[in-house]
This record gives C-alpha cells, sequence and structure tokens, in this order.
C-alpha cells in the first residue's frame, strides 16, 4: 500500500483512507441487515415455539380449557415488571372461569444485565410456575436458574417459587436466605438469584392487584 | 498452496509454541468464567475454532484493499460483523446447537485472539494459510481449556463432563470422586482459573526447558565423534 500512497498529498490521503473505511462499513453493515433480515423469520418461529414450551412448564395443560394462545391481553410497557416494551399477556381459563395469568417479567438488575422471566400466577394469588426465557449471566456460576442448566435435576433451584403465595409467605420471605429470607442459593452467584427473587415478588404482587381487572378487559385480537 | 513444513509450523504454533492460553496468555475473560467445566471450555473453543477460521480467511482474502492506516478498526469491522452473522445463522438455521453453543458465540467478540490473530497473521498471509492458523489456534486453545475445565471441575465438585447431557442427553456426567466429597469452591471461582493456569504456564515451560536441555545435550556427541568444535 505504501507504494501507491506515494502519488497522494495529505489531504488525498486522508480521504481515499475515509472513503474506503466507508465502503468497508457499508459492505458489513449491509451483510449485517441481510442476515438479520433473512433469518428474522426463522429466529421469530423458533421463539414462539420455546414460548408454548415454557408455558406448559409453568402451567399444565389440565388445568385450563381455553385457547390460551388466542385469549390475550397486549400489555402497554410495565415498569414494575421492568418491561419496556409491550409485550403479549395470556389468560387461562377452565370452564369460562378465570385459573391464571401467565406474563412476562424482566428482572432488570441481573448481574449480566436483564433477565427475562415467564411467571404464571393463580387466581388465588399462588405461583402456578416461574422460567427463566433469557438471561446472559456466567456459564456455571449464574445460569442455574435456568432449570437446564440447574446440576439438582430432581429439584432445579427456580422450582422453589412453585405454589408460593402472597397469603401465605410474607413479603420479606420472598428472599435469599442469605438476605432473611427462605430461598436458597448456591455460593459464588448471589446478584442473579436475588435478581430473580425480586422480580417474582413483584410480578406476584403485581398479579394479584389487577388480576379481575385484566381477566374483565376484553381481550385483544391478535 | 501451502507446503507441509508450512502446514506443519502453523499447527505446532497454534497447538504448542504459541498457545494461546499459555503462551500468548490471551482470552482470560471467557477462559476465566467459562472454564468451571471442560464441557464449557470445549463449546467455547469449537465457536471460536468456527470465527477464527472465518475471520482470517475473510483478512486474509481483503488484506490488499485495507490500508495499513485504519487496519485495526477494518479488522473489528470484520470480525465483529462476522460474529454476528455467524450468531444470527446458529439461530435460525441449527437452532439446537444454538441453545448449546449460543451464549458462547456473543463471548467470543470480547475474546482479543481473533483480533491477535487477523493482525499478527491474517494480514501478512494468503487465505489458506490463515484458515489453517485460525483453526489450529482454535485446537490449541481447545486443548488447554478443555484440561483446564476438567481439572477445574474435578477439584471443585469431584465431577468429570458436567453439562455433557446438555450437548448429547443421552450422557450423563461422570462422578470421579466420592459423592460424598464436599467440593472446593475457590477451583470453580475465578482465581482457581488463575492458579491453575499458572500451573499449566508452569509445566509448559519446565517441559520446553527439559526438550531445550536434551537438544544441548545431543548436537555435542556427534561433534566430538567427529572431532570439531
Amino acid at each position: 500500500m505504501s507504494g501507491a500512497s506515494k502519488q497522494f498529498s495529505a489531504p488525498g490521503m486522508a480521504l481515499r483512507t475515509a472513503a474506503i473505511l466507508f465502503v468497508f462499513v457499508i459492505i458489513f453493515t449491509a451483510l449485517l441487515s441481510g442476515a438479520y433480515l433473512w433469518t428474522r423469520p426463522a429466529i421469530e418461529a423458533s421463539a414462539a415455539e420455546e414460548k408454548m414450551k415454557l408455558v406448559d412448564e409453568v402451567l399444565p395443560r389440565s388445568e385450563y380449557d381455553n385457547a390460551l394462545l388466542e385469549d390475550i391481553v397486549m400489555l402497554p410497557p410495565t415498569p414494575v415488571l421492568g418491561l419496556t416494551d409491550p409485550t403479549t399477556l395470556y389468560r387461562a381459563r377452565k370452564a369460562g372461569q378465570p385459573v391464571a395469568l401467565v406474563f412476562e417479567a424482566i428482572a432488570p438488575d441481573g448481574y449480566a444485565g436483564k433477565i427475562k422471566l415467564i411467571v404464571a400466577v393463580r387466581a388465588d394469588g399462588q405461583v402456578a410456575g416461574v422460567r427463566v426465557t433469557q438471561h446472559k449471566e456466567t456459564p456455571g456460576l449464574g445460569d442455574y436458574i435456568e432449570v437446564r442448566k440447574d446440576k439438582n435435576k430432581a429439584r432445579p433451584w427456580i422450582t422453589q417459587f412453585t405454589g408460593m403465595s402472597l397469603a401465605q409467605v410474607a413479603d420479606n420471605e420472598w428472599k435469599l436466605k442469605k438476605d432473611g429470607g427462605r430461598i436458597d442459593y448456591y455460593a459464588g452467584a448471589t446478584v442473579t438469584p436475588r435478581a430473580v427473587s425480586k422480580a417474582i415478588l413483584k410480578a406476584v404482587k403485581w398479579a394479584t392487584a389487577h388480576h379481575d381487572q385484566i381477566f374483565a378487559e376484553t381481550g385483544a385480537a391478535k | 498452496m501451502i507446503t507441509r513444513d508450512e502446514f506443519r509450523a502453523i499447527a505446532d504454533n497454534g497447538i504448542w509454541k504459541q498457545n494461546t492460553s499459555i503462551v500468548q496468555i490471551l482470552g482470560l475473560c471467557p477462559l476465566l468464567a467459562v472454564t468451571t467445566n471442560a464441557v464449557n471450555g470445549i463449546m467455547l473453543s469449537l465457536a471460536t475454532i468456527i470465527v477464527m477460521a472465518m475471520s482470517n480467511v475473510a483478512v486474509a482474502s481483503l488484506r490488499n484493499f485495507i490500508p495499513h492506516e485504519i487496519r485495526i478498526p477494518v479488522f473489528i469491522l470484520i470480525v465483529a460483523a462476522l460474529v454476528t452473522v455467524v450468531d444470527l445463522l446458529f439461530n435460525a438455521n441449527l437452532h439446537e446447537l444454538y441453545l448449546v453453543l449460543g451464549i458462547f458465540i456473543p463471548l467470543i467478540v470480547t475474546n482479543c485472539i481473533v483480533l491477535a490473530r487477523v493482525e499478527a497473521f491474517a494480514a501478512k498471509n494468503p487465505p489458506l494459510h490463515s484458515t489453517f492458523d485460525g483453526i489450529f489456534m482454535g485446537v490449541g486453545m481447545l486443548w488447554t481449556l478443555a484440561l483446564l475445565g476438567a481439572m477445574r471441575e474435578l477439584l471443585g465438585s469431584g465431577t468429570l463432563l458436567g453439562g455433557i447431557d446438555m450437548v448429547f442427553p443421552s450422557l450423563q456426567p461422570i462422578q470421579l470422586l466420592p459423592e460424598s466429597y464436599p467440593g472446593f469452591l475457590l477451583a470453580l471461582l475465578p482465581p482457581g482459573a488463575f492458579i491453575l493456569l499458572g500451573c499449566m504456564i508452569a509445566w509448559k515451560n519446565w517441559m520446553d526447558a527439559r526438550a531445550a536441555r536434551r537438544a544441548q545435550r545431543k548436537p555435542r556427541q556427534p561433534a566430538t565423534v567427529a572431532g570439531a568444535h
């Protein structure tokens, strides 16, 4: 390159270099956009499929008989739940009677950013189930919040929330044992489970407070 | 094309002489975070091999168009774009594998090994050589991280190949030490990784020093027989 560059004056050289950098940026941005647009339908489809699998984990199909994916309410951004974007809330009913709400919640204060959860809360305020859907916690250290990565296969960490309700468990019990609550955790990673516990308590409180109102809503067309 | 000697030199550099983890001491951040077991280490290395081979071949092919003054931003652009494209393609087309490798792919962006090889090798060598360099640097990283992960896992929790069931659902981790083994948390935390990595570096230096002593001793004998200095 040095041989060719001798023909250029300093400003010409700077312009030429800038132009080359610009061309590279254009090419690789185009490559990125192309890859993104091309892969988006497949990625969205597999994400939706996974969501249904997750709903099955937090709420057994035997507990409701309505078409869950159709009985939805669009939630506006809800700061209490850590949601900065509109999300979909699913309403489970059996014989027309409210059974549970299935919705997303985000723990904003994980060790490595946001931790996305899916929570199912029964009509009586009891947690039917919680699962972590997305997180960036340290592999091998903080990722036991995900059932698949938890070494304790018989009783994965996240399942200890199942069955807890505001009526039976006082607010300050929804904390790690270290913080005076009743939630177990593994030494070495406490930021992660603390963030998750906090988000679950908030979600349960929110669902209990808004339960009647949400089931009364006419629902959104998908 | 590539000669046998060149190929051997590239392989030797990647696997032993210029080993990324125990000689160049690069990419310690993902190394510390990921090598809590052998499977994680192997998975990160596999993802890195793919990305390094790709970024090396891309930079080697484009090296004559990249002005020297702006090579670093262009390299970063190429590496970051390729990692993102690999991430998206994995997610869309190989979703099962993505669920296993997925978390490791973005980690590679923080890994200076990729940029280091692009700058030190791919920018000066033809595409084929650069591809092999990327692959063998990754292979060097693979055995180092696998060994480090296995040691940390064995000391820390008494198992081997923990997490293998996520890659091959039919396989189970091997419990090497008795179930009653209390575990050794230090080995699982980053300081434990530093200590064990230090031991591996010492072992590597000791092996090299021993090889050097032997090499020194050998040529002297034929020399005395021949009666020359």
